[in-house]
Formats: structure tokens, sequence, C-alpha cells
């Protein structure tokens, strides 16, 4: 849960909206209870059977939209895709990448990695969270669970600056080799120069006035 | 050997090894070179500018003779950073920019964008018949162009000229229904949250019915062309073979792991924008190589003809409904019209916001500088594109801007099979196996 005020983006005098005292909190989807509904509980009793340390490995599970996220500790996260994969009952057999989503406020844990994960047998979905701090980006890597990671997991480097640890190779894969940073980090600047056109000037998207 | 030395053909010693430039007409004079060596290996940097390569995709070949023993892609020539860029523009903006990801499938990952959007707000069900109707008739017509690209550049790619002058021939006349729709031919922005950017023009029903028909009758001159052709069979069966273990673990979708024999179609599976409500068939076959996955894109082409006619059975009894959700503070103010110079903003909006209503004007104002807020959290939504899973992970933070955008990108996931594909087949084959794929490089970089 966060709080924002105001309705633009500029922040002391330079607000003239009149919108500069509101106060907006923002909210984010808490711990979901049982039932869950749908298959989202035969897929947390089929995984909690069978691997035995799951309170411990799962921190919240949260349905929301009708979806189901499992925010896994990363010490455990490797032996829960094999689990996810291997058991029969679950038998998500694919997973159709990672991605990063970086949130600066979050203490100890900035960076995040999401896994989609897709069951032909079953036909269901369901996806993978884990968060790791800004100071220690390690994940393991699930190249030796689902191969098709593998250039998921290097974009993810590439972006966000995880690093998967037992990764065959994690080099840049979209940026050039020599890169400074990692652009899809929000504290890493959009870039992009002021435009002329016919006397005035446009500022680049992330200098305009923005609401938020 | 030429008397004048070419400065960007010039070879140099190096740690690894002699390294050859070439720069094309002068493979004689190369081959020479090398044959006097005793170097077996030889690694060959194939792209990232190659007629053959679909697009700027480098390709790293260690040959043995004219056998590939190892193959890497070399990736990130077109990264154009939209992800980055949708996180500093409203939620309505986002669609021009993810348009351009696979550009010969803009519709696709609109439509995918559009339906996480809309999942994020809550609105799906409240989504017009009319406009998931128009939405479907999009995609389907999208497919046949993107198919045509793929059959024609992979056949060209071959030594095969002529389906590539049909094939282009079909997808224009697909890109002209897509000019008459939304005034644009490719990258078109007109799925947007909510809905679509306008309804289809009065009259165009006849004019797809007509292209339909003629797309038939075309279709059939590619298929004389390719379909038991003795020498394009040979360049095609049992290459880039990739069987239903290989495509699972390493997350195939679309033609390649139908090829396989799996009736993978999420059009099928997880339907979307109403696909159950359509009769068409999921084409398969068993070969595993990259002459079933032609065949399945040749068959897949009257699939969607046929969901096509479906489409505008469905768009003629719902004529007149809306093509846009009736929330106000979503639904995009303005509309397109065409004019007497072509498509443009609809002067009936105009008249209204700058003559008549102020609330209007002001309406048009929120709606378009600031946009809409979306409550926060997270969706992945996926569609099946002419290349496989098109899945939209879309974050929100409650704001008027996203949060996150992730495509997952099919054709990104899927050329990460050319090595599996390609390893110990002939160098010729590389070629093959990679234009089976279909990677679209647009969407590879992103």
């Amino acid at each position: 849960m966060s709080q924002e005020n105001g309705s633009f983006g500029v922040s002391g005098t330079g607000d003239t909206s009149g919108y500069g005292g509101l106060v907006r909190i923002k909210h984010s989807a808490g711990s979901s209870e049982r039932p869950f509904g749908g298959y989202f509980d035969e897929v947390a009793d089929d995984l909690e059977r069978a691997f035995p340390e799951f309170n411990d490995a799962i921190e919240k599970i949260v349905v929301d939209r009708n979806e189901l996220t499992l925010y896994v500790k990363r010490e455990h996260l490797f032996e829960v895709a094999k689990k996810l994969r291997d058991t029969e009952s679950l038998r998500f057999e694919m997973c159709m990448g990672v991605d990063g989503v970086h949130y600066p406020e979050e203490d100890g844990r900035e960076l995040h990695a999401v896994y989609a994960l897709l069951s032909l047998t079953h036909n269901r979905r369901i996806r993978l969270e884990v968060a790791v701090p800004d100071s220690d980006p390690h994940l393991p890597s699930l190249v030796e669970v689902w191969g098709g990671i593998n250039w998921h997991e290097r974009e993810t480097f590439d972006m966000f600056g995880i690093i998967f640890d037992g990764h065959p190779g994690l080099t840049r894969i979209l940026m050039p080799d020599d890169w400074q940073g990692h652009p899809q980090r929000k504290d890493y600047p959009l870039g992009g120069i002021p435009v002329e056109y016919k006397g005035a000037t446009t500022p680049p998207p992330s200098e305009r006035r923005s609401y938020r | 050997m030429s008397t004048h030395t070419d400065p960007y053909a010039q070879s140099r010693e190096t740690t690894e090894g002699r390294v050859y430039a070439v720069t094309g007409g002068d493979w004689d004079s190369l081959s020479t070179e090398i044959g006097a060596t005793k170097e077996e290996r030889v690694v060959v940097n194939m792209g990232p500018q190659h007629p053959s390569t679909h697009g700027v995709l480098r390709i790293i070949l260690e040959l043995e003779g004219e056998t590939v023993t190892e193959v890497r892609c070399g990736i990130g020539y077109l990264h154009t950073g939209i992800e980055k860029n949708t996180e500093y523009r409203s939620w309505t903006q986002g669609v021009t920019f993810v348009t351009r990801m696979d550009y010969l499938a803009p519709i696709f990952n609109e439509t995918a964008y559009c339906l996480a959007v809309e999942k994020l707000l809550g609105i799906t069900d409240e989504i017009p018949e009319r406009a998931s109707v128009i939405r479907v008739l999009m995609m389907e017509l999208n497919r046949i162009s993107s198919h045509m690209v793929a059959l024609g550049t992979g056949a060209l790619e071959l030594g095969a000229l002529s389906p590539m002058i049909f094939a282009f021939r079909e997808r224009e006349l697909v890109l002209d229904l897509f000019e008459m729709i939304s005034g644009l031919r490719m990258n078109m922005a007109y799925v947007r949250p909510g809905g679509v950017a306008q309804d289809i023009p009065h009259g165009s029903i006849p004019k797809i019915r007509e292209t339909v028909a003629q797309l038939r009758k075309n279709f059939k001159d590619n298929e004389k062309l390719l379909v038991g052709n003795t020498i394009w069979m040979k360049r095609t069966q049992n290459i880039g073979y990739l069987d239903l273990a290989g495509c699972t673990t390493l997350g195939i979708t679309g033609p390649v792991l139908r090829s396989t024999g799996l009736p993978w179609d999420l059009r099928k599976t997880q339907p979307y924008c109403g696909y159950e409500n359509y009769d068409f068939d999921v084409i398969t076959t068993d070969s595993a190589d990259v002459y079933g996955r032609f065949l399945i894109r040749m068959q897949e082409l009257e699939q969607s003809l046929r969901i096509v006619e479906q489409a505008c059975d469905k768009l003629e009894k719902l004529e007149g409904q809306p093509v846009m959700v009736a929330d106000k503070k979503i639904a995009w103010p303005s509309q397109l019209s065409v004019g007497a110079d072509g498509m443009g903003n609809s002067l009936d909006h105009i008249r209204e916001i700058m003559g008549e209503s102020m609330e209007s004007l002001i309406h048009h104002f929120k709606l378009v500088t600031e946009g809409f807020r979306v409550p926060a959290g997270q969706v992945y939504v996926a569609v099946e594109s002419p290349r496989g899973e098109t899945g939209v992970h879309l974050v929100s933070d409650g704001g008027t801007r996203p949060y996150r955008v992730h495509f997952r990108e099919p054709s990104f996931n899927n050329l990460q099979s050319t090595s599996a594909m390609c390893e110990g087949s002939m160098i010729a084959d590389v070629i093959g196996a990679i234009a089976s794929i279909d990677p679209v490089m647009g969407g590879v970089d992103r």
C-alpha cells in the first residue's frame, strides 16, 4: 500500500491545477483466503501434497481477476517449479516465460520475477512470483526445468539486472554487450530530446506534465 | 583475384584464428583462400543483413564442410524499447505502440493488449458483441496476410520465386480491406480498450465477401505451385524436425507445435472474443518438419476464410449496434470517418466539441490528455497469433499509465528452437528451418 499526493506529476509550487491537495491511497492485492474457486484450490492442494515444505515456501496466494498467483520464496523456487512440472495432477509442462517488474518502494523486495505457467494436459494457467532485494538480485535459473525459459531469463537479466544462478550463458540479449545499466528499471531514464515544431517545443515524454 | 584491395573485405589474424570479411561477389577468392588452409572448422556469421534471415536476425554457424555443428542466434538489432515507452503513455496510447511490435500481426498485438486492459478494468463482459466480432474479423484477415508473408518469403528464401509473387498479391487484397476498415494498411491502432476505434464503413460487408471469394480462388495458385511439388518437398520434408517433447520444453506454440500433431490452438482451448461461437477446424500434421508447418499454414488460410464469412454473417445481424463499451469514462470520445480527403476525425464530433457543447469538450480533453485509471493488479492474457501464443503481462498500480507491459512474443520464444532444429543438418536447411518458425524481428526484439 502506498500513498500519492496531487493529480499531476509536479510537486511543490509547480502544480497550478488546484488538485495538489488530492490524496490517493494505492492498494495492492492482499493474500486471498480459501476457497479460491475454480481449479485454484485443486492446484494449491496438489502442490501442498507433492511439496511438504509448502507452507514455508509459499509466502502468499493471491487470486485476483480469476488468475492464481503463488508468491514463492527464492530458496524453494527450483523445487516448486519441478513439482509443478512433474506432479501428475499438476503437469505444468510449459513455461511461457519470465519477466521482471521493478517496485523501487518495496524495501528488500524491489525486483520481482513473474513466471507464466501453462498446463497443456489440464488446460490451466497459473503464475509464480518471486521477489528479490536489489542489493542481492539472485534467483535460481529454471533452464533445467523448462528449456524455453533460457532467453526469457536473459531478457530479464538484461532489462532488470536479476541474476539467474545456474543459467548456461547469462548474457545480454537485446541490448549491446557493453551496455551500462538495466533499461526497464524504474530508476533508468526513458531518454528522448525536446522536439520543436513551428516554434513550439514539446519536451520528451518522461518530462511532460503527467497525470498519475 | 582483383588487383585493387577492398578495405571492407580484408582478412586478418585474431586469437580465434583467421577472420575473413566477404562483401559478396568475392566468394571464389574466399573459397580458394580457405581451401588452402588446414582448418576443418569454419565459423560463419550470417546476418544481421542477409536476405534469407527473415529480417535483422544474425545467425552464427559453426560448420564442418557443409554440415552445421552449432547454431546460435544473435538478436536485438531491432530493439525499440516499446515496453518501456508504454509506461510513459496513457492506457489507450499503448495500443499505438504495441501494434508496432510484431508488425506482420498488428491486430493480434492490439487485441491481446486491449483484452488485458479490459480484464484489469473488469469490463470484459461489457464489450459489445459487434466489437468482438469485428476484432475476430480483423484478426482472421490479419492471419491470412501474415501467413501469406510467411509462405511467400519462406518459398523465396528456398529459391522459389513465383509463390512470393502470388502471396504478396493476396496479401495486398487483405491490406486493401484493412485500409477500407481502419484507414491504415499496417500498424492500425484500430482495436482500443473497450472496443474498436470505429465501426466498419457502410457497405464493406459485400466488399469483404467479394475479397474472400477472390482469395479462395487465388490460394489455389500457390497450392498448385507448392503442394506435392517434388523440389519443394525435397527441400522441406524431414527438415527442421522438432517433436512434441522438444516443443513443450522450449515453450513452442503455434504452427510449429501443431506440426507435431497436438491440436493446441487457444481459439479452441481457451476461447476469447467469442471464438467458441465460430465453426472452424484446428489444422495439424504429424510430420513435425518444415513441410508439415507449410501445410498447416496453407490450410489455416481456408479456416480463416470460414471464420471471416461467419463474422460477416454476424455483423449483418448486429447492424447498428455499438462498437465501444457504453461507459463514457473509458470509451474514446472522438470517432473517425471518411471525408473528401480520406480518413480523418469525424466532423460531427469536432462540431460538437468546438461549437455546441462545452461539457463535451471538457470530457474529450480530460479523457484524451489524462486518460482513465485502471485498478491496481496484474493479468496475463494470451491470444493465438499466426506464430503462436502472444501473451500480455500487464501490471497496473492504479494510475493512468501502465506500470509494466510485457509481451510474451511467440517469435522471440520460438526462435530459441533454431539450435534444436538445425544442428547436424546441412547449411542450406537452416534457411528453411528458420523460415518455418516464421520469426518477425519486430516481435522478437520489441
